[in-house]
């Protein structure tokens, strides 16, 4: 993989989202394009951005090695995040990284030799409700233990695609950083696929039993009080 | 049992992320109401509704609108925070990947009252799914004319661009944010001058979160008697709370302002497997923790302040009887170590320190002075720092403190009772985290 032509008008698409006069603000998209043409943002990817937006190669890297998105070595096809924060860790996340770090023999940004899958741990993934969580290339595997985790890192290391809780079917790192730089994702199933579960939906159960009919925002016409009065007529909307 | 689904209501219908779907079930309409009024009249509406700031701080998101500028012939931006980071927190993600137009149909109207014709959603970059369905539904919002040029002959004109970020819980600091967006390190500003005058490319900004956004059609659909007619009287309307850790089904409840923890156990099914509440933060990591000597706290801002804590983001971590302090203390303080952005020296080397002392303390090579050694650093970095991931970080170590202490105390004299061997005292499974780091840096460069 390398920075061809194709990235380059792929970058200034990016900047020609932002101001005239404000292009820096198209860097972290750019280094995502750039992580997605060579697997991680390397000095030539640094250069890169910094040609095309007018910036030093100190300005580019100060910001590539600010954030952890930004991979300094090759990530693997599959990179596999553990959330270890509290909510994940009270129900088992700790166990569930320490299983694949030691079934893979890697540690927290490490990948396996035979470039297949990066293993870190990552803080807090907005998914607490779902814990303990996964990710692989960023899309959710959830209410994970460490018997799962391992089944779903053992089909990826089969070849196989395990289907994700959450989020569209697993595609490349390649594939989501370029989606992560603004582009559209070209499957439709992706976009058709899930996005919640349960626990997302776990208060508008409590809604129903309780009365509210669910055709409007609770309060509006004819869908009142819930756990109060049962709503009879439907919303007009 | 009081449950009043508004911004969530929509989110167990199949397909909602389609604006065919989403205009079927109400949406979008709050924009011709909108642009009948017109943009003063919206900013009166939010401020009379009492809607205030969902994504932490509970400023009154009326009076940040008015700050604005007006005729100043600058460009105005509304910038979206869903950099949705802080650990417990997770209303943003579901939300932003069930029912992003309810998010795109309140960024029209808040653009429309503050005059800008610029909006940018901070997109948290691990939120993949979310990025995906928020790109197609800004690509409908602007085939169907919401988005673009005179937006339904209303005059008014709008671009909307999704920017996913790259990891990095500061910049969900929103001065953080705003140089993260002009492409630099995330790092907070000194303020003033207020993003209200001088934010994004200098310019006047507003900044708001994903679900203050998020309920401002509502306001406009159904007026400020019904916003009102639910929460209390100083912090009016529904909110999402988010439970997580040791209940029986975690999930999130959206509830009138000043719902209790009780009340909200009641519906989640309690404590998973019938034990007994020991602690949990009222919203999120940054706050201090509380007690079961706190289930009946109305969960509104005031009501949790006068509580000794912070309502935050309504995200309740729930810990049962089972869990150590100490070793949460310390994993939540190694989170804002790798966190912390290193500008300010107290933060930086504060959180760092307060990692070492906690992790000895839990190996059992502590001894009692370094309690209040603790204490003094908390002190020492407590409002010393640009901004509020320094308060943040000495939440956990604070409340835990002042509601454990003998469970610090326990850990400092262990050293005694083990003879000054480096044994760990702990690996209880049951506790988060399982290992003290022995290094501080096992954790580092996560996120």
């Amino acid at each position: 993989m390398a920075l061809t032509e194709e990235t380059r008008a792929a970058a200034r698409e990016i900047i020609a989202r932002y101001p005239a006069g404000r292009e820096r603000s198209a860097l972290l998209p750019m280094l995502h394009l750039v992580q997605s043409a060579e697997g991680c943002v390397t000095s030539e990817g640094v250069e890169f951005c910094a040609e095309e937006l007018g910036l030093t190669a100190a300005e580019v890297s100060a910001v590539a090695t600010f954030y952890t998105m930004y991979k300094r070595r090759p990530v693997g096809d599959w990179l596999v995040s553990v959330c270890t924060n509290l909510s994940c860790s009270l129900r088992g996340g700790e166990e569930v990284y320490r299983r694949l770090s030691e079934r893979l023999g890697v540690g927290h940004d490490e990948t396996t030799p035979d470039g297949k899958i990066t293993l870190e741990h990552a803080e807090c993934l907005a998914a607490c409700d779902y814990a303990p969580v996964m990710t692989v290339n960023y899309e959710f595997f959830d209410g994970v233990d460490p018997d799962t985790a391992e089944g779903i890192v053992e089909a990826l290391r089969a070849g196989e695609r395990p289907t994700p809780t959450r989020g569209g079917p697993l595609c490349t790192f390649a594939e989501a950083s370029r989606q992560l730089a603004g582009f559209a994702d070209p499957r439709p199933q992706a976009l058709a696929a899930t996005g919640y579960g349960d626990p997302s939906v776990a208060g508008l159960r409590v809604a129903e039993q309780a009365g509210w009919d669910g055709s409007g925002p609770y309060g509006t016409t004819g869908n009142g009080a819930a756990g109060t009065s049962a709503a009879t007529t439907t919303k007009g909307a | 049992m009081p449950v009043t689904p508004v911004l969530t209501w929509r989110w167990n219908h199949p397909g909602v992320w389609s604006i065919d779907t989403y205009q079927r079930l109400d949406g979008y309409r709050s924009l011709r109401t909108a642009f009948e009024l017109g943009p003063d009249a919206i900013i009166k509406m939010v401020k009379d509704s009492g809607l205030r700031g969902r994504g932490g701080a509970g400023f009154p998101t009326g009076m940040k609108w008015s700050f604005i500028p007006q005729g100043d012939g600058k460009p105005h931006y509304l910038v979206i925070n869903a950099d949705e980071g802080e650990p417990g927190t997770c209303k943003d993600a579901p939300l932003m990947m069930t029912d992003p137009h309810s998010l795109i149909e309140g960024i029209i109207v808040a653009a429309y009252a503050v005059r800008a014709n610029r909006a940018f959603v901070y997109l948290r970059g691990e939120l993949i799914h979310a990025a995906r369905r928020l790109r197609q539904a800004t690509a409908e919002a602007y085939r169907a004319g919401y988005l673009g040029r005179d937006i339904l002959g209303s005059g008014f004109d709008l671009d909307l661009v999704i920017h996913s970020g790259a990891g990095a819980y500061i910049c969900g600091e929103e001065t953080a944010l705003l140089d993260s967006l002009e492409g630099r390190r995330g790092q907070p500003r000194l303020r003033p001058p207020f993003p209200a005058t001088h934010g994004l490319y200098n310019a006047p900004t507003v900044v708001n979160n994903v679900e203050t956004i998020a309920t401002v059609p509502f306001i406009v659909n159904n007026g400020v008697e019904w916003f009102r007619s639910m929460g209390t009287e100083k912090s009016p309307g529904p909110k999402i709370y988010s439970l997580s850790g040791h209940v029986a089904r975690p999930g999130q409840y959206e509830a009138p302002m000043g719902t209790t923890l009780r009340e909200l156990l009641e519906m989640a099914g309690g404590i998973r497997g019938g034990r007994r509440l020991k602690a949990w933060t009222p919203g999120g990591s940054s706050t201090p923790m509380l007690t079961a000597e706190h289930l009946d706290v109305p969960l509104d801002f005031d009501s949790v302040m006068a509580a000794g804590s912070l309502l935050g983001t309504a995200a309740l971590m729930i810990m049962d009887d089972t869990v150590e302090i100490l070793p949460v203390v310390r994993r939540l303080t190694q989170f804002y170590q790798h966190e912390s952005c290193g500008k300010c020296t107290p933060c930086r080397e504060g959180t760092s320190w307060m990692v070492k002392i906690l992790s000895r303390l839990e190996r059992g090579q502590g001894d009692a002075s370094d309690i209040d050694t603790l204490t003094d650093a908390c002190d020492n970095i407590f409002g010393r720092a640009f901004c509020a991931l320094a308060d943040g970080a000495v939440s956990p170590i604070v409340s835990g403190i002042k509601y454990f202490r003998d469970e610090f105390t326990a850990a400092a004299t262990a050293r005694a009772q083990n003879n000054g061997s480096s044994a760990t005292t702990t690996g209880n499974g049951a506790a988060a985290g399982g290992a003290p780091a022995a290094t501080p840096g096992a954790y580092a460069g996560a996120h």
